[in-house]
């Protein structure tokens, strides 16, 4: 078992290792620059064995038990409104093999980050500029993440969970002098503020209502406590509490209706992309309702919510991946969607198959967005039209993409069929639902995502890989290329080794995390359903009519896109006005995007409440402000006028003073 | 008979103060002040006439001669000591005044006020 302080290094050393980076090597050492990727793979690579290590502790123990320690206090202990605050790692299996997945995945992102951003680390302030930077918010966002993740406290959580949105938007906006970049990084941070919004709504309903953990000497803050007293709580409280995390957790994993920034954060560098995508950022909102899922699973309300929320989301934006042309913009996509269904797997009741699904999603999704990474690195765009038959020269990043595609289709026996097919299992029987309707509704909608996310992927990989050569970046407009890219040309090359190991290992994991992890029967040292008995809960029973629906499902969707990419044997133009209409929406993201912006942020803000407080700004609060300075200086000026300079008016002051005071002294005998 | 000398020294104080914040010419302020002075001493020589207690009043071998302790006289001695100094200090500002701004008027000299 990990001694607690070991625990703590899980957080501290990607932390040490960001922190080395950016305040000893950038200042002090500029020759030793380009080592600032090892220092931070060093210790991510550190914090993923360790992880390891608790993994393993958790398969025997479960929960680790450290004890918290006390922050502060508040009020009188044990009396009706005090309360204590505490700090203090819980590492139970859920976290454990959350911790092994953030460190890791970011350990191998950061190794693919050594080629990938070595081209881009020359600028104005000399080679190797940006690396120091760089690392350090990779390090400090991987350590961010693990924070939250081992997390004892809510309020605990809460910090390292806005620590992860301002890395999260000082990665986006890495390339700060893009305006696009900018404005990506501050949507995205204001985005899930928006969430983050209800997230503190709920902690706050939850300190209001601490009376009902006093009463059982629990402490509202502490996460054990909170799931060990949800079953006691009154309704009002659990579903409030619920909802106002899931707003939280909704905003971080691109949720309906905050799921608009996600597209957005494609202007960060691709291994940022690929990380925020696979383990951190989005992958905290998952696993925050996992962790508290004792608490929603009192509240039908608020699993229903999170079901249909879920499945909505995994559908609408499947939808809008199917017209994308930006490569990281389907994957962004494919990302909102695939989220969506880890949220309908935890609102049907089954916060281990959301977390199997999380689990596998990490290394395709990652393995997927590396891969784009690999094509721009050679075309220098992630506009799909421009690309093609770059399989010719990339074989390896083809054959991985390959991989991770049809993992993410869940194509049987790859990773993504096996988590797919238990989501799809469990919504199905509906058997840990709060209501078995919605269970059946989601079940349809996520059959539906399915078919799209196989089209969407297959003609990803066609229009990227097959067919033949549409110039890349050279054929791109002028008008349409951003400026860092104009000075680029194609070469038509396969990535350096520290691109293609990455790449390689992920694919070994896009292919066997889901067979190898949960498998139906024992195999060698891994028991049979090792990842659902690691998080104590029993796998659905493998049910051979849906294993054969999705992939049905799935084969189709490769069909068409096959048909119509490839082949070209079938066409959407013949549908007509009804096509381009739908096609529109699609492109225009349904508007969604026109409507916050336009609509709400210009319209609703710019000249409504943004006008009043404005004029409050102005009328009200400056005019407090220049009435305080005006009332000095004229009254000032009023009494200015008894300075004379004539000592005898002074005298005369002076006297009647003394006169004044004796008079009363002597009336007061 | 305390009171009455009170009462004269008190006028003779408002008589020094009126000339003190209302004549323009120095000299005149001067000699206000002079006047605010004397009042004093006409107190401190009452005060000391009438109200030192008996027992302080009396002291030596000799048993009914008296003897004054003459503290408030002592002290407007000092008093008059320090006005004439005063007089002769205020006469040479005068002096100096007049020769350097050529007015003698209290008025005319408001450089305070910067």
């Amino acid at each position: 078992m990990l001694p607690e302080a070991a625990a703590w290094l899980i957080i501290g050393l990607p932390l040490l290792a960001g922190v080395f980076s950016i305040a000893v090597l950038r200042p002090w050492r500029r020759s030793l620059w380009r080592y600032a990727g090892h220092v931070g793979i060093a210790g991510t690579g550190a914090a993923f064995v360790l992880s390891l290590i608790a993994v393993n502790g958790a398969m025997g123990n479960g929960d680790a038990g450290y004890e918290p320690h006390a922050w502060f206090a508040v009020g009188a202990l044990g009396a009706q409104d005090g309360f204590e605050m505490t700090v203090g790692i819980f590492l139970d299996p859920l976290s454990a093999i959350m911790a092994a997945v953030v460190s890791g995945v970011s350990m191998v992102v950061q190794v693919f980050s050594l080629g990938y951003m070595r081209k881009e680390s020359d600028d104005a302030n000399g080679e190797w500029s940006d690396y120091p930077r760089y690392f350090t918010y990779m390090s400090l966002f991987t350590a961010s993440m693990l924070g939250l993740v081992l997390a004892y406290n809510l309020i605990q959580l809460f910090v390292f969970w806005e620590l992860v949105g301002l890395f999260s938007y000082l990665l986006i906006g890495f390339w700060y002098h893009r305006p696009a970049a900018a404005a990506a990084a501050k949507k995205a941070f204001i985005v899930t503020r928006i969430g983050d919004f209800g997230f503190m709504l709920g902690i706050l309903y939850l300190f209001l209502n601490r009376g009902e953990f006093t009463a059982l000497g629990l402490n509202p803050f502490e996460i054990p406590a909170i799931l060990d007293a949800a079953p006691m709580l009154s309704a009002g409280v659990a579903t409030w509490v619920a909802l106002g995390l899931f707003a939280g957790a909704a905003g971080k994993s691109a949720q309906f209706p905050l799921h608009t920034w996600l597209p957005d954060a494609m202007e960060g560098p691709t291994p940022v992309s690929s990380l925020i995508h696979a383990a951190t950022m989005v992958a905290a909102g998952v696993f925050l309702v996992a962790r508290l899922f004792g608490l929603f699973e009192e509240s039908a309300a608020a699993m229903n919510t999170v079901a249909i929320i879920g499945g909505f989301t995994a559908v609408f934006a499947a939808a809008m991946g199917l017209a994308a042309n930006d490569i990281k913009r389907v994957l962004a996509f494919s990302t909102v969607s695939q989220l969506g269904y880890m949220f309908l797997a935890l609102g049907v009741g089954a916060p281990g198959v959301a977390m199997f699904h999380l689990f596998n999603h990490a290394f395709f999704k990652c393995l997927l967005f590396l891969g784009a990474g690999s094509v721009h690195h050679s075309v220098h765009t992630f506009d799909m039209r421009y690309m093609g038959g770059i399989r010719r020269w990339m074989p390896i990043t083809y054959l991985t993409t390959l991989v991770g595609g049809l993992s993410l289709a869940g194509i049987f026996p790859l990773a993504g069929f096996w988590s797919k097919d238990e989501i799809l299992t469990t919504a199905w029987s509906g058997s840990h639902a709060a209501n078995s309707g919605v269970s059946q509704l989601v079940f349809w909608l996520a059959l539906a995502a399915a078919f799209m996310t196989a089209f969407y992927v297959f003609r990803l990989i066609i229009m990227a890989f097959h067919d033949d050569f549409r110039g890349g970046i050279d054929s791109v407009p002028h008008e349409e290329r951003i400026p860092d890219e104009a000075h680029h040309h194609v070469h038509r090359h396969e990535s350096p080794l520290v691109m293609k190991l990455p790449l390689l290992v992920l694919a070994v994991f896009a292919v066997g995390s889901g067979f190898v992890a949960n498998s139906l029967v024992d195999l060698g040292p891994v028991p049979a359903h090792w990842f659902s008995h690691l998080l104590h809960e029993d796998a659905p029973k493998f049910n051979i009519a849906i294993a054969l629906t999705s992939t049905l499902v799935a084969v189709a969707g490769i069909g068409l896109a096959v048909l119509v990419y490839g082949t070209r044997t079938v066409s959407f133009d013949g549908l007509g006005r009804l096509w381009r209409f739908v096609h529109r929406l699609l492109v225009q993201r349904f508007y969604m995007d026109a409507l916050y912006e336009d609509l709400i942020v210009r319209r609703a803000l710019y000249r409504g409440l943004f006008l009043v407080s404005d004029w409050f700004d102005r009328r009200i609060v400056d005019g407090v402000a220049d009435l305080a300075g005006w009332l000095g200086r004229n009254s000032g000026r009023a009494i200015a006028q008894l300075q004379t300079g004539h000592i005898q008016v002074y005298g005369v002051g002076v006297s009647m003073g003394a006169a004044v005071i004796l008079i009363f002294y002597l009336m007061q005998r | 008979m305390l009171e009455r000398l009170l009462i004269i020294s008190a006028i003779l104080f408002c008589i020094g103060l009126y000339g003190v914040l209302s004549r323009r010419h120095m000299i005149a302020v001067l000699m206000s002040v002079e006047l605010m002075f004397n009042a004093v001493n006409v107190a401190l020589v009452a005060f000391s006439r009438y109200t030192v207690p008996a027992v302080n009043r009396l002291s030596g071998s000799h048993v009914g001669m008296e003897r004054f302790v003459l503290e408030g006289q002592t002290l407007a001695v000092f008093v008059i000591v320090v006005a004439a100094a005063e007089v002769a200090l205020g006469l040479a500002l005068i002096i100096a005044l007049a020769r350097r701004r050529d007015t003698v008027h209290i008025s005319d000299l408001n450089t305070l006020r910067r």
